[in-house]
């Protein structure tokens, strides 16, 4: 079962991944990356991540993904327009960006082998857990994160209001 | 029964998808989209350790991940309306400039 739902998600965030690259149009981009978001949400489940799979669906798939569809529907964006590409990125693109998977794969590989197997319910990180982690070690990046934040939508304001002249 | 390493490779395939999105895709929100198809690749990685050593710290990371994304997605898409007011364009071969 646990096999099941892993290839089927994993499937599913691949192909929406591929997908969001030969898309043109911006919306068909953005509703493949959100079928990847959602699929990801399920492989945290697999491996227990309770709350951080419900925040992937709320905070990601939810307001992250509207403020971007905001956007391209605010500036009306149209289908890409196709460019001259230099012949050395079409003849080295591909096998480059194949040799950075590979790399990445032969790392985990030789590190791992085979690597323990997964099983559903081995570890849960429970909300209450989290919790209790986030208001304890690490408090002070927590509070951090709210001066962040602040200035994000301070920044966010200030750079999309209209210039007056 | 699913080895660790799936995930992991599932991870560097969703990564490596992402940063050739960066470098072939001329939109500049379709860019921004593939950026943040890597942030959700890592934070792939990040559970899945967090699986392996049954500690909760790679969860918070990607909490703290999640938070900094939903921010840096606010700023960037303020920043690509603030370009596309001055340039009327969303093609990043047109932008070659940084003076506005």
């Amino acid at each position: 079962m646990h096999l099941f739902l892993f290839l089927t998600f994993a499937l599913i965030a691949v192909g929406c991944a591929v997908n969001l690259l030969r898309q043109r149009h911006p919306i068909s981009s953005a509703l493949s990356l959100i079928g990847v978001m959602g699929s990801l949400a399920v492989l945290y489940l697999l491996l227990g991540a309770e709350f951080i799979a419900a925040i992937q669906v709320i905070v990601y798939a939810g307001a992250i993904m509207v403020l971007f569809l905001f956007v391209i529907m605010l500036l009306n964006a149209g289908e890409e327009a196709r460019t001259q590409r230099s012949k050395l990125a079409r003849v080295l693109g591909l096998p480059l960006a194949g040799a950075l998977l590979a790399q990445l794969s032969f790392v985990v590989w030789r590190q791992l082998g085979g690597g323990p197997e997964v099983e559903f319910g081995g570890f849960v990180g429970s909300t209450e857990a989290l919790g209790r982690a986030l208001f304890r070690e690490y408090v002070l990046p927590f509070e951090v994160t709210s001066v962040l934040i602040l200035v994000a939508i301070v920044g966010a304001v200030v750079l999309a209001r209209k210039e007056v002249r | 029964m699913v080895p660790l390493s799936w995930y992991l490779v599932l991870s560097a395939v969703l990564f490596t998808l992402g940063a050739a999105g960066v470098l072939i895709k001329r939109n500049i929100i379709t860019i921004f989209m593939s950026i943040e198809l890597m942030l959700n690749a890592v934070n792939l990685s990040f559970v899945a350790f967090s699986y392996h050593w049954k500690h909760i710290g790679g969860h918070l990371f990607v909490f703290f991940v999640i938070v900094v994304a939903a921010a840096e997605a606010a700023v960037g898409l303020a920043i690509i309306i603030s370009v596309f007011r001055n340039r009327q364009t969303l093609n990043a071969d047109d932008l070659e400039t940084m003076k506005l």
